[in-house]
């Protein structure tokens, strides 16, 4: 795939922040609305997907390499099943942080509300894990399909 | 750390290790591959090791309990609620039976690997993978959840569908991972639509609870075509068995000898879903004869499709093939029995046959495909027609393919025979012709083999092949599973009485199953 036209790289340049917010939303009020890290960690890498058409693939692998996305994704999956063996001094996936006063350690309200993003425990740091996770991975296949695809174009 | 904490907490343990090193292993590969080959090993061996412990008190009769994220790990139903909501793990006789299988054949194969994948690229990969394999069987061993059921199995299959297609170079491989995936899918999909049915009905997804409250009313019975339609595809029952050969026979070998797990794994969920979910409720003569049925063609097409095939591995996946269908004919005798009086004579021994015969053929199945996978290795061809004299350099290599040769023909003293000799005196009580097709493909299993060993050992030997045998780590994985065969064939009383046993009677008890979970 080579860049595309300066209208599309223009308006993609002006959308990208909007879609990057809306999924950094969706992951962090995961515990509170609809969504969570996986749904949220998708729209991000579709806002990255949508820089890859706009720029070309080779424009993207200037800027990223393949093998780091790879490590963020090994990363956040590691945080994740990290955060399930702390709590290992009760059960597997023990959620110790929820009520305690710690960072997301609050104790939500009863009744209706309009949500309080400092609570639920370790929920929110697993969705972070988990958009870490899916982010990379996610755009990681994006781009290498990408970056394969035009190559072929390129040979023919 | 004690051992009691050890023995709490080892369901979950055995889960989380292999998931958490699959994904530490990318990451040191960079830094050194032999740091990560060790990692590999430790877990490898350590999800083997807290695995008999965990069998061995299985086995006494303590069926395990471990809810994720309760405030105690038998705490299955939370205190606000009636029914159990959180993620329940249940390990009984038939879990743990199938768990050591898994960790064993694992941890053979990661042995093989060491030397097998050496010259491939990609092996952080290749490890994180099959490391997410050995999550996803004893996931789904393990699990007591419909929907985690669910999970697993698609973890186990997206895993085992990019290891088939490890030689991606190779054209045939990708098409073997394309075919495997899709009816990876397929039954995926299937079994997801049939939970939603259960989940619709009852508001549950807990096994246990589900069972309890089973009224087998139109919709369940939909929900357990589509199970027993799914799991049978998956574990390669003929007429669903299309993808085996063909992604069997591509993939590398010490993923064969996994993939042979995978798809017993499959054969667990069906049995599970039989006998512990539905149970009496069901139609058992009906679905019994059907799963009967499923294994007697099994039996016979899959032996008879194996004699003519000039590809090794091709030739044993057909054998594999024809080995679960004893499964099914044991098995499914023990449900067609099951709250008849017969079942406490004979019913039981059929069950213990066709439970027995898992084990039996992960070890053999396993070592033949280890075998195959070393010759392919020396000589770089899985055509028969173009090997011969083998056993002038590969002398180990000759004497493990005649154990497993003779073990999966049900020869004495070793382990085939003890699993076949219970089938055989079992289904003959209800009907003779059953007993006799056994045998009968028995004995075509045994000619199948005495050609592939005449044709790939005996003769002169080959000119253009280096000398001397495989790299030690793979030998050494080879004799792990000649170990299980041969103990297992010297004592097969003692291995019937003290796993198969209990892992039959876990089967067939239903009651025990949900009183486990859910109480009273």
């Amino acid at each position: 795939m080579s860049e595309m036209s300066k209208i599309v790289r223009t308006i993609s340049n002006s959308l990208f922040p909007f879609i990057m917010i809306y999924g950094l939303y969706v992951i962090m009020h995961g515990h509170l609305t609809p969504g969570g890290g996986f749904q949220g960690g998708a729209v991000v890498a579709s806002g990255c997907a949508l820089i890859l058409v706009a720029y070309s693939s080779g424009w993207v692998f200037k800027k990223v390499k393949e093998s780091n996305l790879s490590i963020l994704e090994s990363i956040g999956a590691i945080g994740f099943i990290s955060l399930a063996f702390l709590g290992i001094g009760v059960t597997f996936f023990y959620n110790f942080i929820a009520g305690s006063g710690l960072l997301f350690g609050e104790i939500p309200p009863v009744g209706p509300n309009s949500g309080n993003l400092n609570t639920a425990g370790l929920l929110p740091l697993m969705n972070l894990s988990v958009g870490l996770k899916v982010i990379a991975g996610l755009f990681a296949i994006v781009a290498v399909m990408a970056f394969v695809a035009s190559r072929r174009m390129r040979k023919k | 750390m004690n051992m009691n904490w050890l023995l709490t907490h080892s369901p979950a343990l055995l889960i989380a290790i292999p998931l958490l090193a699959a994904f530490l292993t990318p990451l040191i590969d960079r830094l050194s591959k032999r740091a990560r080959n060790v990692l590999v090993l430790i877990v490898l061996i350590t999800v083997e090791v807290v695995m008999i412990v965990l069998a061995w008190d299985v086995f006494t009769g303590n069926t395990h309990i471990y809810t994720m994220g309760a405030s105690n790990p038998t705490a299955t139903i939370p205190v606000q609620a009636a029914i159990p909501i959180r993620i329940v793990l249940e390990v009984d006789g038939l879990s743990a039976f199938m768990g050591l299988i898994s960790a064993t054949v694992s941890l053979a194969a990661g042995l093989y690997s060491l030397a097998f994948v050496r010259r491939e690229t990609g092996q952080g990969r290749y490890y994180t993978l099959l490391l997410l394999m050995l999550v996803g069987m004893l996931g789904m061993e393990f699990t007591g959840d419909l929907f985690n059921l669910f999970v697993f199995l698609e973890i186990l299959s997206i895993a085992s569908a990019a290891l088939i297609a490890y030689r991606f170079y190779r054209g045939d491989a990708v098409e073997g991972a394309f075919k495997y995936f899709v009816i990876s899918s397929l039954g995926a999909l299937m079994v997801l639509f049939a939970i939603g049915l259960l989940y619709g009905q009852y508001d549950l997804l807990n096994m246990a609870a589900l069972a309890k409250v089973m009224k087998y009313t139109m919709l369940d019975k939909i929900a357990l075509v589509l199970f027993i339609a799914a799991f049978a595809m998956k574990c390669g029952a003929i007429p669903m068995h299309m993808w085996v050969p063909d992604s069997y026979t591509v993939a590398p070998a010490s993923i064969t000898a996994m993939l042979v797990v995978a798809s017993q794994v499959s054969l667990y969920a069906l049995f599970r879903i039989c006998f512990s979910l539905y149970g009496l409720t069901l139609d058992v003569t009906t679905v019994g004869i059907i799963i009967i049925s499923l294994g007697l063609l099994s039996m016979f097409v899959g032996v008879t499709m194996a004699l003519p095939q000039k590809d090794i591995k091709r030739l044993m996946s057909y054998h594999a093939i024809s080995q679960t269908g004893y499964m099914l004919l044991g098995v499914g005798v023990g449900l067609y029995l099951i709250g008849k009086p017969e079942f406490s004579t004979y019913g039981v021994v059929a069950m213990e046959g066709g439970i027995f015969h898992i084990f039996n053929h992960a070890l053999y199945k396993g070592l033949l495909f280890l075998t195959a996978g070393a010759i392919f290795y020396k000589v770089k061809t899985r055509n028969l027609n173009e090997m011969r004299g083998l056993a002038h350099s590969m002398k180990f290599t000759a004497i493990f393919f005649m154990i497993g040769a003779f073990a999966i023909a049900g020869i004495p003293p070793f382990n085939g025979f003890a699993s076949k000799l219970l089938i055989y005196e079992s289904v003959y009580c209800v009907s003779p012709i059953l007993s006799i097709i056994a045998m009968l493909v028995s004995i075509i299993t045994l000619a199948s083999f005495v050609k592939v060993f005449h044709s790939a050992f005996m003769g002169p030997p080959m000119r253009n092949t280096k000398e001397g045998e495989v790299p030690k780590s793979m030998l050494i994985g080879m004799v792990i599973l000649t170990v299980g065969i041969i103990l297992f064939g010297l004592f097969p009383g003692w291995v019937v009485d003290h796993i198969v046993h209990p892992a039959a009677q876990a089967l067939a008890d239903q009651a025990a199953y949900i009183q486990a979970v859910i109480g009273g």
